[in-house]
């Protein structure tokens, strides 16, 4: 259950602490991404995995311990090391967070107009046209606002926004929460054939069992305030711990196993 | 990212042929747009050099396909792939707004589509109106349902937190309305007349109005943006499914709170701005205190204080009326939040100094002059 070898790190975390006043949510937190796969990050409701991703894109300073993404020291740095590394990722967060103000086409549009100043006009429209397609909306989604969009098409267009720097590191958080299940493995199907397309990185915070089995690669276990393994289904399955037992041993995790075996003729179990 | 290769970073452009070497990213998007636009037809890209590409570069090959048939050199897998990928995401027309024209005949229709909404909107405020005077009834048949914690709480708010703010500022008037009286009245020597014009224009109409305005611009502004975002988180919409009536459970303790306050406040403001008169006229003009008192008394007929005072409550039940109506009036998203609690706001003190000047007529025809 070590990193595997011939890792090219993407994010790595050392000795993390991040605390709200008295209350502890992550002590001596380590975590190693590497190039190329899909990590999911599993932890009971509060164990802080929405804190981490805060903690890694720089919207929570923690009180100790080193993180570092892409290459780049994330703590401590200076504004013009952080506008570098910003431009390199991509963030869905959990609500979405579409600017409310702007069409779907907009909001795609803010990240290239930020960096790519000089790319005007009709290219600038057509990137947007085509990063909304690819995220799997249709093209009338494109002159819409936000809140005339189910929460599935927002999902996606939050996506198409996160897309839109052809980043090398997506941050996904709950990506597939509020979907219906054929929405939801739509989306996961989408994200594994533009990362194999593409070929980024995805941190992946989820509770769907569904598409920790489907699209991720090594999946991190958060409680007790840390990582406490990392690794494939079947590794994590092997160990005895009991959060991960009950966890990919409960009635859901049992069903959805099942069920993936089936699918895949594999007999593990 | 790929780094850049030194050899020849933007390509170079000979007749119709352009050597891409390097990366083809969206950091060169630029320079390489221009290059396919100034090359001449039949335009060969050779991309054997490409060591990284993105979608933005990928579409830009495909663009060049697509509309000037361009032929793409010495393209491996990868580049191959993700132009496929671009490709199949060429569906839409690029659009960024619905943006239909502005004729005159839009115009017209602007016009009419404000008329028909407007009419809307007052048709609104009468049943918001109604629905107030249904829930009035139905608690005043029970009246134990009612929240009266939740009125307390409001008057809190309202009432005694408004104090500190509207007892300054009303001082400061009072001393303003002395020295700019006095400035004027000098010039006949009566300036003992000073007293009169305190404590008549301050009882009688500046003590009830920049109360209205300030609760107005205090609670009814405040009012707007609870029950707005209230209706945003879908908890008023809990609310009816559980069985509460949002009128009786927020409206009611906000219209009765502002209607109890703003009287109460009312009178704190007209007793602070005779202060602020009574500290200029000792300090500026030589009258001491107690000649003050005496004076206000002969000169500020005590329907003074009745006509302030039978304002203020009216002034409250509308801003509250006004403040309740645009909250319950956001859909859609935390910008609309925003724009109706500034048109809860200019609404309400509109609506005030209207009533101000309906009451004016109205209080010296019945002789309370």
């Amino acid at each position: 259950m070590e990193t595997p070898k011939n890792c090219i790190p993407v994010i790595e975390i050392e000795g993390l602490k991040n605390a709200f006043g008295d209350q502890v949510v992550h002590e001596n937190l380590d975590l190693t991404v590497c190039h190329g796969e899909i990590v999911g990050v599993v932890g009971g409701s509060g164990a802080g995995k929405s804190v981490l991703m805060r903690s890694i894109i720089g919207l929570q300073t923690p009180v100790d311990g080193s993180i570092k993404v892409l290459g780049e020291n994330m703590i401590d740095r200076d504004e013009a090391e952080a506008h570098n590394v910003r431009r390199r990722w991509g963030i869905l967060f959990q609500n979405g967070a579409l600017f409310s103000t702007l069409t779907v086409a907009e909001n795609v549009q803010v990240p290239l107009r930020e960096y790519f100043p000089y790319i005007k006009g009709a290219l600038l429209d057509e990137i947007a046209a085509y990063k909304i397609i690819m995220a799997g909306l249709p093209a009338s989604a494109a002159t819409k606002y936000p809140s005339e969009l189910s929460g599935g098409m927002r999902k996606r267009a939050s996506l198409a926004r996160a897309l839109a720097l052809d980043p090398e590191l997506l941050f996904l958080d709950e990506p597939t929460a509020g979907l219906d299940p054929i929405g939801a493995a739509a989306f996961d199907e989408q994200l594994k054939s533009l990362q194999r397309k593409l070929g980024f990185t995805v941190f992946l915070i989820t509770h769907d069992l569904d598409t920790l089995h489907a699209i991720c690669d090594r999946v991190a276990v958060l409680a007790d305030k840390k990582v406490i393994a990392v690794g494939t289904i079947e590794e994590l399955l092997a160990l005895d711990h009991p959060w991960i037992q009950e966890y990919f041993n409960g009635p859901r995790g049992r069903a959805v196993h099942k069920g993936h075996d089936v699918l895949h003729g594999g007999a593990a179990s | 990212m790929g780094e850049e290769t030194t050899r020849d970073p933007a390509g170079s452009t000979s007749g119709g042929r352009i050597d891409i070497h390097g990366p083809l990213t969206i950091s060169r998007a630029g320079t390489v747009e221009r290059d396919i636009e100034h090359a001449a037809d039949p335009l060969v890209i050779d991309v054997t050099n490409v060591d990284h590409m993105d979608t933005v570069g990928a579409w830009l090959l495909h663009r060049a396909v697509r509309d000037r048939n361009a032929t793409i050199a010495g393209a491996h897998d990868e580049i191959t792939a993700l132009m496929k990928q671009v490709a199949d995401a060429d569906r839409a027309e690029p659009k960024i707004h619905e943006d239909p024209p502005i004729t005159p005949r839009k115009l017209i229709e602007d016009l009419g589509r404000w008329t028909i909404e407007f009419g809307f909107h007052m048709v609104r405020l009468i049943g918001f109106f109604g629905a107030v005077l249904l829930a009035i009834a139905h608690v005043m048949r029970r009246p134990k349902k009612f929240r009266f914690n939740a009125v307390v709480q409001r008057f809190d708010l309202v009432g005694v937190r408004a104090l500190g703010i509207i007892g300054l500022m009303s001082f400061l008037i009072g001393i303003v309305v002395g020295q700019q009286g006095s400035v004027q009245l000098q010039q006949f020597g009566a300036e003992v007349y000073t007293i009169n014009l305190i404590g008549r224009i301050t009882v009688r109409e500046l003590g009830t109005l920049m109360t209205a305005i300030m609760v107005a611009g205090r609670s009814g502004s405040a009012f707007a943006a609870q029950i707005g975002t209230m209706k945003i988180t879908e908890e008023i919409d809990a609310m009816r499914t559980i069985g509460v009536s949002p009128v009786e459970a927020l409206v009611l303790p906000r219209l009765l709170a502002a209607v109890v306050m703003m009287p109460l406040l009312a009178f704190w403001a007209m007793f602070m701005s005779l202060l602020g008169g009574g500290l200029f006229v000792w300090l500026g003009l030589d009258i001491p205190p107690l000649s003050y008192i005496q004076r206000l008394q002969e000169v500020t007929p005590l329907t003074d204080l009745w006509v302030g005072l039978l304002k203020a409550p009216v002034f409250g039940f509308f801003i509250a009326l006004v403040g309740c109506f645009q909250g319950m009036q956001v859909e859609g998203n935390s910008e609309e939040v925003g724009m109706r609690t500034t048109t809860a706001v200019v609404h309400s003190i509109f609506i005030v100094i209207v009533l101000d000047a309906v009451f004016a007529v109205f209080f010296s025809q019945v002789g309370w002059i």
